[in-house]
């Protein structure tokens, strides 16, 4: 048996993603609960990472090294700084009982048709390069890897098939750096 | 019998655990998979700090060459057992922990710093492949999981409760994130020049994506030191920014901020913390080697994780050469250094390297090792040129220094009154 192959659905695979799952909502959970700001700063990098640990059971692994070159190297240390330019950073702010209800209904709504949108949406999947058979006939070979090879596809989406929207994204981004430095810039 | 563990990767441990009876015993496959985790961990982890505790001893004794002085020559011939009594004095120490501290972050950063720098050894190519087989995300995955050290260094000085600490790792985070930019963009150049550079007779790589460093190895029958010497070089300077050693070492700044984000450590903690620290010239040095010099690739005799070492300890050398001859940079010529020297740098490698391979390449997209030597030659004096004409333009009035402001954290007699 070569691993990646017909691990789907196995004892290791499930002890694996409970593991990650529990710690990814126990974290979650902290994030908010907690009255630190920088230690809910810490357990949000804890949820980051147990994200890209699910990222890589879905054999996604492009995605969780993205994941964790992004969220946790790029903004989790701006929410740091962030946190870090503010006053009171130990005694967090005085919650406001009034709103936390209302808001706790809408976020769970908003995560009730997000989930709900996952499950009925038809997935356009590709099938011949990431389907557990196409998978398994690229790894079967000389490539036996532990991971799968997704990353052509995905290069091929993003700078093939969906280009403009690629670069317009990227564009958007300029600008806004190029506003923000328009911005703070000393006359 | 005659099962025996063909090479030191994921998949060979895993055969040999798996396959069948071990001394008589049937081992389960979720037992295999988590005796062949612990092999490797306890391979990688222990070969890590063997050479890190040789390393320690190599460096003070080196820059004691370069100071005319002795170093450390007391214990063992030539001093060389002195890392075992730096680690006996570390840990036998009181290990404190101030009162103003976050107890919990205090005791995890130093963690948080070691691990990355261990995983990514995990994923470097030693043979075949490396410890975890074909990575199919290689350079993205050390990319990402070094960028982990910013939050360790930011943890330890904010839990610390001091303000050298919290300076030290504010000055720190600003450089670390700013040199992460050419350092991606100069391992962008080097990506370039995988797929068209893979050798005709090597099968199994068509279907692996560039960022497998096993590929990166196998395409570089010409050094990537050779061709793109620009990526290189920006390589090495943002990665002597990264591990924050001499001339870019801001944040310890021994003579400034008592010594930085670990100031209030002491003890085992920091331990880990110079442990870390030590560790990182090797770490750079292997991930160097891997991209630029070729990893384990050297003619027959000598076996290719012999060539491996000789490189690794080759580079080390110029780094500690580097780290030994030149003074400390200030802040804001560091961060100037990034953004408008290596970051233009990097910039204009990457569409160097591009143009020349869009021109040169031949039918299939494959570049001939005729054209790489053609490309290094192109490569080297406009590598030469462009760096004497941003140190000409760097000379000009936008480098000087600024004008001291006061700061409202130097105002310190104010509030003794």
């Amino acid at each position: 048996m070569t691993l990646g192959q017909g691990t789907e659905g196995s004892l290791l695979v499930d002890v694996v993603f409970w593991t990650i799952a529990v710690s990814l909502i126990v974290a979650a959970i902290a994030v908010v609960q907690s009255k630190n700001l920088f230690r809910s700063a810490l357990f949000l990098i804890v949820s980051f990472i147990g994200v890209a640990g699910l990222f890589i059971l879905l054999r996604a692994e492009f995605l969780a090294a993205v994941q964790v070159l992004i969220y946790v190297g790029a903004v989790s240390v701006l929410i740091l700084f962030v946190i870090l330019m503010n006053r009171d950073v130990e005694t967090g702010s005085p919650s406001n009982s009034r709103v936390v209800v209302p808001v706790g209904i809408i976020a769970a709504l908003f995560g009730a048709v997000a989930i709900f949108v996952a499950l009925h949406t038809e997935w356009n999947m590709l099938e011949p390069a990431l389907s557990p058979g196409g998978a398994a006939a690229g790894m079967a070979g000389e490539v036996g890897g532990v991971f799968s090879n997704a990353i052509p596809v995905v290069a091929r989406l993003l700078i093939r098939d969906f280009v403009l929207p690629f670069e317009a994204a990227s564009v958007l981004l300029l600008t806004a750096i190029i506003g923000a430095l328009a911005l703070v810039r000393e006359r | 019998m005659g099962r025996w563990i063909v090479s030191l990767d994921f998949h060979s441990i895993y055969e040999f655990f798996a396959a069948g009876p071990v001394f008589g015993w049937d081992i389960p496959g979720w037992l295999a998979f988590g005796l062949t985790s612990f092999v490797l961990a306890l391979l990688v982890i222990n070969a890590l700090m063997i050479s890190t505790a040789l390393y320690t001893w190599f460096e003070r004794r080196t820059l004691g060459r370069f100071q005319v002085r002795l170093g450390p020559n007391r214990w063992g011939p030539f001093g060389i057992l002195q890392p075992i009594a730096d680690a006996i004095k570390l840990i036998t120490k009181e290990d404190t922990i101030p009162d103003e501290a976050d107890r919990p972050a205090f005791t995890i950063a130093p963690v948080l710093l070691m691990v990355p720098m261990l995983l990514v050894v995990a994923v470097i190519p030693l043979g075949k492949d490396s410890f975890l087989g074909r990575l199919n995300i290689g350079v993205l995955f050390i990319v990402g999981v070094t960028s982990v050290s910013t939050i360790a260094i930011f943890v330890g000085g904010w839990a610390s409760g001091n303000r050298y600490a919290m300076l030290g790792s504010m000055r720190g985070v600003a450089m670390l994130i700013s040199y992460e930019v050419p350092m991606a963009l100069a391992i962008a150049g080097v990506l370039l020049l995988v797929g068209p550079s893979l050798p005709a007779g090597s099968e199994g790589f068509a279907d692996v994506s560039s960022l497998a460093l096993s590929k990166i190895v196998e395409s570089q029958v010409l050094p990537f030191l050779l061709v793109t010497p620009l990526a290189f070089l920006v390589f090495a300077a943002a990665a002597t920014a990264e591990m924050s050693r001499t001339p870019f070492d801001q944040i310890e700044a021994e003579s400034e901020l008592g010594s930085g984000y670990h100031t209030e450590y002491s003890g085992a903690k920091f331990a880990v913390f110079q442990l870390a620290e030590f560790m990182a010239p090797i770490v750079t040095a292997v991930i160097i080697t891997t991209l630029f010099l070729g990893g384990t690739r050297g003619f027959d005799p000598v076996p290719g994780q012999a060539w491996f070492a000789l490189k690794v300890f080759a580079v080390v050398f110029l780094l500690l050469w580097v780290r030994a001859t030149w003074p400390r940079l200030r802040i804001d010529q560091i961060m100037g250094f990034a953004w408008k020297g290596l970051f233009a740098l990097s910039i204009f490698n990457l569409f160097l390297v591009a143009v020349e391979i869009e021109v040169f390449r031949g039918v299939g997209g494959e570049l001939s090792v005729d054209t790489l030597w053609i490309m290094a030659a192109i490569n080297w004096p406009v590598t030469l040129v462009s760096i004497g004409v941003l140190s000409l333009l760097a000379r000009g009035r936008h480098s000087r220094r600024p004008e001291p402001t006061p700061s409202p954290l130097a105002d310190m007699y104010a509030e003794a009154d």
